[in-house]
């Protein structure tokens, strides 16, 4: 019984681009929860066919009862100046796919004239993720010279780098022949979301440590030493993301509503108990105090990065205050004590840490929500046309109160606009003002087509069905659509204008990123960074004995 | 092969490319999907029919009637239409449209009308029938000339939720499926759950 009667978070609030921009990793975060159900899953190295510069073909597993997922990987030689994180790039120095079960000879051959391709090369149903990474030079030739020599690398080199490999995008979901998630969707080990695209980049990361032993191997037969396992496990996979993540969230309004449902669910929940045991509370204090290694190690250039950065760091020092002088279990509702102290003390950078750090003593709370962060949007498609206007002009006025209250005559509102660059066909943001091409904007300004939809019924007769609407205005359907979903889903939608003139797009990408369980957030503009996973992680063959708080296990 | 995601992304990016609206193009390429998921060459009709409308965009229809005329319909906004009002038009029992373009185009707005309603709907053109069943197959009696690119008629009918077999075969099996009961014997009678008790209390 919540006797407090806590209620969920308002979306007007927590839905705004600032605050998701300060979403942080979680005990919901995907990553982990691929771990946790992977975890007794038998993992295996099949290939390794690599020559001594490390170019080859190698393929690794993960296989329970009758089911196997294998990824494939293909490494190549490249030039240096064919070395790009830019979404344009051609050739990688890695590409990998997942296949559906155990590849055949003639599917390796297929994937190895394809795969390596990556956007202009096509794969079929059998595979179900595609990804490719560049090395990070400084960081792995470093390694492989340090290994050959009988050495362990300089651990203060690669605190600072992160991962020896960065990826420059994953796909899934049908994207070049990969198989529609409708085959694949009853498996229940994937009812997760993402759960496939993380298990290619936690297999990736294996390969990059395999890879960098065998080099050095190859170098130095008689002297070589293999890389330490800690220094391994403190290594991630980076990965560099642009705009084409963006669209995503604006494109899958009931998968964002459910993420951040259950991220508020779990949230009311743990503020509505009652009472808080002292093991809980040690928990939470050490899961805090062991995370700061992660704060301290987390370097940026980004000015606007680094600000939110001190504004966590200072928020910490002001709540470990609190905490010390002013909690004790004896408290009822202290989590709620807890979390209204940092709604009133804290910036959101740090409220929402503090947030995800209150997850973590609670597995009984979490993992049952973790199954309903996918979401079928198709169910959600069509449109309820015999409602009334009156019905649609309620909902806009109770979920977009702020979104109908921009003026968006001025510049500054309708100042972006949101298109496909032809020549890679990913996302792009531009000023209309200045860029041509704004005659073929994307459907993602939200806010203002909202806004004139709005402005158009208002002016209807309020008794008239949506069908009879959607005849003379057929304009405004996409967004129709969507005010419904948000009806049922108060989630779904980003409260904010996402092409002001001070839009900030990696708040965009944070958000998704932060449910990936990305850390060391690392922006190079404000419209692409570079981030770090599985940093921390159990290493492959430690998989089955590993503990969920692994992601605070990285130390200095 | 082309995934299905593939086939729907790129169907409503050109329907927006050829003057649909967002929303309408968002239907047309779930319509595409769809059809391709059927068997039916949805892609090749929407390519014919957007070269066609190129030059010309066909106009919308502001009502949907008992009968439907006008020197061109569009299969897209009729369907569309159609799907918006379905709950309406179901009283209608047929309803014809005349002189539609590529009239595979209509199928897959109807079979999603047939989801909704709960009920299964004819539609005939050409000599050829369309069993529209709840959105989850489209039966047809001709699998082979889908190139139609006018149909100068089509009817639509509601059809009402009945069996597709007579009493008497549907006994027929039931006795059949009796055959796995098993004869109580006084002995198991006595057993039995609420056995020597009366309801009356």
């Amino acid at each position: 019984m919540n006797k407090l009667n806590i209620k969920l978070r308002d979306p007007n609030e927590i839905m705004k681009l600032s605050r998701l921009g300060s979403f942080h990793q979680s005990k919901l975060s995907f990553i982990r929860s691929f771990i946790r159900e992977f975890k007794d899953w038998d993992y295996k190295r099949n290939l390794f066919d690599l020559d001594k510069e490390g170019y080859g073909t190698a393929i690794y597993s993960f296989s329970k009862n009758q089911r196997n997922y294998s990824l494939v990987c293909f490494a190549q030689h490249i030039n240096s100046d064919e070395r790009s994180d830019r979404v344009i790039a051609t050739k990688w120095d890695a590409a990998f796919v997942l296949h559906d079960g155990i590849p055949t000879k003639e599917d390796i051959e297929r994937l190895k004239k394809n795969v390596p391709k990556q956007e202009v090369g096509r794969v079929s149903c059998k595979e179900l993720t595609l990804s490719r990474a560049n090395k990070s030079v400084r960081a792995f030739d470093h390694v492989v010279d340090s290994l050959s020599s009988g050495k362990q690398p300089d651990k203060k080199l690669l605190n600072k780098v992160g991962y020896l490999y960065r990826t420059t995008a994953v796909y899934g979901s049908g994207k070049f022949g990969l198989a529609d998630r409708f085959r694949i969707k009853d498996r229940k080990e994937i009812y997760g979301p993402f759960r496939l695209e993380m298990m290619l980049v936690y297999l990736v990361r294996q390969f990059t440590f395999d890879q960098v032993n065998h080099i050095a191997k190859s170098k130095n037969p008689d002297k070589a030493i293999k890389l330490d396992s800690n220094i391994a496990r403190n290594l991630g996979i980076g990965n560099s993301t642009g705009l084409g993540m963006a669209p995503f969230i604006v494109n899958h309004p009931t998968l964002l509503h459910n993420w951040i449902y259950c991220r508020e669910k779990a949230l009311k929940e743990i503020r509505s108990l009652e009472e808080v045991d002292i093991n809980e509370l040690d928990f939470f204090k050490e899961c805090l105090i062991k995370s700061k290694a992660s704060i301290n190690s987390w370097v940026t250039d980004s000015k606007y990065q680094n600000n939110k950065i001190n504004s966590l760091k200072d928020g910490l020092i002001k709540f470990e205050k609190f905490l010390k002088n002013e909690c004790s279990v004896t408290q009822k509702y202290l989590w709620n004590k807890i979390y209204t102290w940092a709604e009133n003390n804290l910036e959101d950078e740090c409220l929402e840490y503090i947030v995800s750090m209150m997850m973590e003593p609670y597995d009984n709370i979490i993992d049952p929500l973790i199954n309903n962060m996918s979401s079928e949007e198709d169910e959600y498609f069509t449109i309820p046309t015999h409602k009334k206007i009156s019905d649609l002009k309620k909902i806009i006025e109770n979920n977009y109160k702020s979104i109908i209250k921009i003026d968006f005559n001025m510049k500054e509102s309708n100042f972006n606009f949101w298109f496909i660059s032809k020549n890679k066909e990913e996302p792009r943001v531009a000023n209309r003002h200045e860029e041509h091409g704004a005659e073929l904007e994307q459907p993602l300004a939200i806010a203002r087509d909202i806004k004139k939809l709005y402005e158009k019924i208002i002016k209807e007769k309020q008794t008239n069905t949506i069908a009879e609407f959607l005849l003379k205005h057929d304009e405004a359907r996409h967004v129709v659509r969507r005010a419904f979903i948000v009806d049922q889903f108060p989630y779904s939608e980003i409260q904010d204008n996402t092409i002001s003139a001070s839009l900030v797009p990696i708040d965009m990408l944070r958000l998704k990123l932060s449910f990936f369980g990305a850390v060391k957030f690392d922006p190079r503009s404000d419209k692409w960074l570079r981030i770090n996973m599985y940093q921390g992680a159990p290493l492959s063959h430690e998989m089955k004995t590993s503990n969920d708080t692994w992601v605070y296990n990285v130390v200095n | 092969m082309q995934s299905l995601s593939e086939i729907d992304t790129t169907s409503k990016r050109a329907s927006k490319a050829a003057g649909f609206s967002w929303g309408v193009a968002e239907e047309i390429g779930k319509a595409i999907r769809s059809l391709e998921l059927f068997g039916l060459p949805g892609i090749k009709n929407l390519n014919l029919y957007l070269n066609k409308i190129e030059k010309k965009h066909p106009e919308k229809i502001s009502k949907i009637d008992k009968e439907n005329k006008n020197k061109e319909l569009c299969p897209i906004y009729s369907g569309v239409a159609f799907l918006d009002q379905c709950k309406k038009l179901e009283i209608l029992k047929n309803i014809k449209f005349y002189n539609v373009n590529y009239p595979i185009l209509i199928l897959p707005f109807i079979s999603k009308a047939s989801e909704i309603l709960g009920i299964k709907i004819l539609i005939k053109f050409n000599k050829s029938s369309f069993l529209m069943n709840f959105n989850k197959s489209i039966f047809s009696n001709n699998l082979q000339n889908y190139d139609i690119d006018l149909a100068n008629e089509i009817s639509v009918e509601f059809l009402e939720n009945k069996n597709s077999f007579s009493d008497t075969e549907w006994k027929e099996l039931y006795k059949i499926s009796e055959k796995t009961f098993v004869e109580e014997s006084d002995s198991l009678k006595a057993k039995g759950a609420g056995a020597g008790l009366t309801d009356n209390d």
